[in-house]
This record gives C-alpha cells, structure tokens and sequence, in this order.
C-alpha cells in the first residue's frame, strides 16, 4: 500500500489557529472522512492541505509529484458567463464518463441554465473527474437530491478503487459512513 | 473610399475591432470591463504628457498605460473592489484636462484622443496596430484556458500549482498596451465602445463560451464597418459615431 499523503500533529488556521492537532495517514485508493460540529475546523484543515490556510504547527508530507483536486463549498461564479457544462468538464480535463443521464443530455446547455443542483453536481463532476491522485471535498452533497447522492456514492467508490485517495468534509454521516473506509469525528482533543 | 487615404485607417481600426471585443469578454469573465477606460484615460494622459515633453506621444500613451497594468498588481491590497481602475481613471482624465488645457499642441492631440479621429492613422501606425493585435490575439489565445479556469475554480487553479504571473499581471499588461493602441487610433470612447458592448451582448446571447467569443468578433466588425462608413459619408468624428451604432445594435440585441 502506498502512502499519499502523511499529516502530523497539524494545526491549521487563518489569523490564529482554529483546529485542534490532527494526524493522519492517507493511502492511495482510500477514502477518509471527517465530522465534526461547526466551528471545529473541518473546511480549515482542507484549506490548510490546498496551502490557502496557515499552518501554525506540525507538518505535512505529500508523495513527490501529487496531484491535488480541490472542491470548496464556494459555488463557481457562473451567473451571467456563456459557459456550457462540457466547456466547464474541458477546462479541469474531467471526463464525463459516469456522468447521470439527467446532466449527460444538459452538457450542452450554459450552466447558469441549469438547476442549482445540477449545476452543484456538474461543478463538483468537473473537480472529482479532474486527472488528480489526491481529491479533496467539502461537504459535496450540498444540494444535492437522494438521488444525486447515491449517485456520488457509488462513483467515489469507483474513482477510489481507480487508485485515487480522498478526503470528505461532510455533515451527512448517513454519506460518509456509506462512503468512506474510515470516519474521523474532530472535536476537542487529538484526533486519529 | 478605398484610397489610400482612407484605406490605411480602415485597416488599422479593422485589427482593432478583431482585437477589443475579444480582450473585452476576457476583462468582462474578470469583472474588470472598467479596466478598458481607465487604462484608455492612462493612455491619453501618458500621450499628451510625452507631447509637451518633446516624446512621441504613442510612446507615452504606451508607456503609461503598460505601467498602469504592470504596477496595478503592488497596490491590489489597498486598492480591491475595482478601486484602481476608478483612481486610475480619474487620475488621468485629471492629467489630460490639465495638460490640455495649459499647452496648445495638448489641447489638438486631446481633442483628437478624446474624439476618437480614426481617420488621422498613417501606415506606421497600421503597422504597428497590426502586428501588436496579432501578438496579442496570440497570447491571448495562450491565456485563456488559464484566465477561464482561474475565474471559475480559483482554488484548483492554485491546487494544480498553474502560472499564476501570466494569468494575473500578464493579462493586466496585455489589457493595458492593447488599450493604449486603441486609445492612440481610435480614441478613448470608441476604443471603450469596441470592448464593453460586444461582450456584454455576448454574454447575454452566447450559447457557450466558444460562440460568446464568434459573437463578440462579428459585432464588434460589423458595427466597426457600419461605423466607419456612416462617419466617412456624414463627416462626422469616428469616435461617436461607433459608440452610437454599438449602443443601437446593444439595445436591439439585448
């Protein structure tokens, strides 16, 4: 088993710190997720791995030549931009391989034609089909529908069994239990 | 009409009209379509200050502007929220105003900047509007994945470890010189015309990305044509005339 990615002792924040020190060791093909009440540095400690957030302490170790894909809860700013779903897939080199039949037929449209939650799930396809070794989500079910969800469900166990490792912040444990091969809640005190 | 005489500054506002309404959709996906004005007043100023200090004026319309672009970058801190194309704006219509009205030679190459007299290009300038449009439509073209994927997913753009120079002050520099270059042949206004409408139209209209662009292109021509010869059989200042037809095909477009 090859090791993408080595997090020790971290701790991450902007103007100060906001997370608690945090270790973890993430395999190629493994999918991690992470809970935790608002506030505890979720979203922070993904930054912190994207080189947005300020490390304060500890260290992170990335296999040399990592491709990193990073999903934020920020919605692309798309409103008003003539930019059609497949023209968004070209421009990270997603494929739309796997794609629902309900965004399939829709590619060709502008996105800021498309309902928020297609285009929820377009915007997030166009990250998790990224060429990348290492993908990171936060809180990708946002707006999503049942169905939606399990579509992802099953594609990000496919993508994982492909070799790609992934880290996903989410509030929805039902998702993250269903998906991922280990939960780690944050809260007070280390975690891992 | 097709002497020479009104031939060579044809051609020199047809690269143009190729060029603008292109740069002006990649100013418009980055919110910074007040750019194209503030750049084009930099460049008025920057002219008519090399006039009264014995320098070529497109000299100093292109220096000024190219420093605009290059130095916006320093002060983006202080300066966000489209704040320094409004400074940048006033700054040198305050400069042009003042030089103009203190210095005669200011006063006619004011008129001329601020009127938009196409029809004054002679064929260095031609030669020089062509082959710094075609540079740049090149670069442009180089640019534009990177511009698209920055505005759209600024994090996977940073993530992925892309160039961060070209696509930022790159694109600031390529915006000014091109700015300038329209200002020095066809005024502040009708260059302005030339890089807001056509986009803003396109992005109304476009069906994706790629047609937004073909849309631009052909608005941007056919109202550059329709302009030049409506003001060459009227007698009337190009300038206007251009801002005129674009604001009429806007409205019935839009």
């Amino acid at each position: 088993m090859s090791f993408l990615l080595h997090i020790e002792h971290l701790v991450a924040g902007w103007q100060q710190a906001a997370t608690q020190p945090f270790d973890l060791m993430l395999a190629a093909g493994e999918i991690v997720g992470l809970t935790g009440p608002n506030g505890v540095g979720k979203s922070t400690l993904l930054a912190a791995l994207a080189g947005r957030a300020k490390i304060f302490s500890g260290r992170i170790e990335q296999r040399p030549g990592l491709r990193l894909a990073l999903q934020t809860q920020d919605v692309p700013p798309v409103d008003g931009l003539p930019l059609s779903g497949r023209e968004l897939l070209a421009l990270t080199g997603a494929s739309d391989d796997g794609l629902p039949h309900w965004l399939a037929d829709r590619l060709d449209l502008r996105l800021d034609r498309l309902s928020g939650g297609q285009r929820h799930y377009l915007a997030l396809w166009a990250i998790l089909q990224a060429p990348a070794d290492l993908v990171l989500l936060d809180e990708p079910t946002n707006n999503l529908d049942a169905a939606g969800v399990a579509h992802l469900t099953a594609h990000l166990r496919e993508r994982a069994a492909a070799g790609a490792g992934m880290i996903v912040v989410s509030h929805d444990l039902a998702f993250v239990h269903s998906v991922c091969d280990r939960v780690l809640e944050l809260g007070a005190g280390d975690v891992e | 009409m097709w002497s020479e005489l009104f031939l060579v500054p044809f051609l020199t506002g047809l690269c143009l009209a190729i060029l603008l309404p292109l740069l002006g959709c990649y100013l418009r996906l980055r919110d910074e379509w007040l750019a194209a004005l503030a750049y084009s007043h930099v460049a008025a100023a920057g002219a008519l200050l090399a006039l009264v200090t014995a320098m070529p004026p497109a000299v100093g319309g292109i220096a000024a502007a190219g420093l605009a672009g290059a130095g916006k970058r320093f002060f983006a801190a202080k300066l966000a929220g489209g704040a320094s194309y409004a400074l940048l704006l006033l700054g040198g219509w305050a400069v042009a105003v003042l030089l103009a009205a203190n210095h005669p030679m200011a006063e006619r190459l004011g008129h001329a900047l601020f009127d938009g007299q196409l029809y004054f290009s002679s064929s260095e300038q031609l030669w020089l509007v062509a082959v710094c449009s075609l540079m740049a439509l090149l670069f442009l073209r180089k640019l534009a994945n990177n511009l698209l994927l920055a505005h759209v997913y600024p994090d996977f753009f940073r993530v992925r470890g892309l160039p961060a120079w070209p696509t930022q002050t790159g694109f600031d520099l390529l915006a000014a010189l091109a700015l300038a270059l329209a200002t020095m042949s066809m005024g502040v206004m009708g260059a302005f015309a030339l890089v807001f409408i056509p986009p803003w139209l396109a992005f109304r209209r476009g069906r994706n990305w790629r047609a937004g662009l073909w849309l631009a292109l052909a608005i941007g021509l056919l109202a550059y044509i329709a302009a030049f010869i409506v003001a060459l059989g009227l007698d009337q200042p190009f300038g206007p005339v251009l801002a005129l037809v674009l604001i009429v095909v806007g409205l019935v477009i839009a």
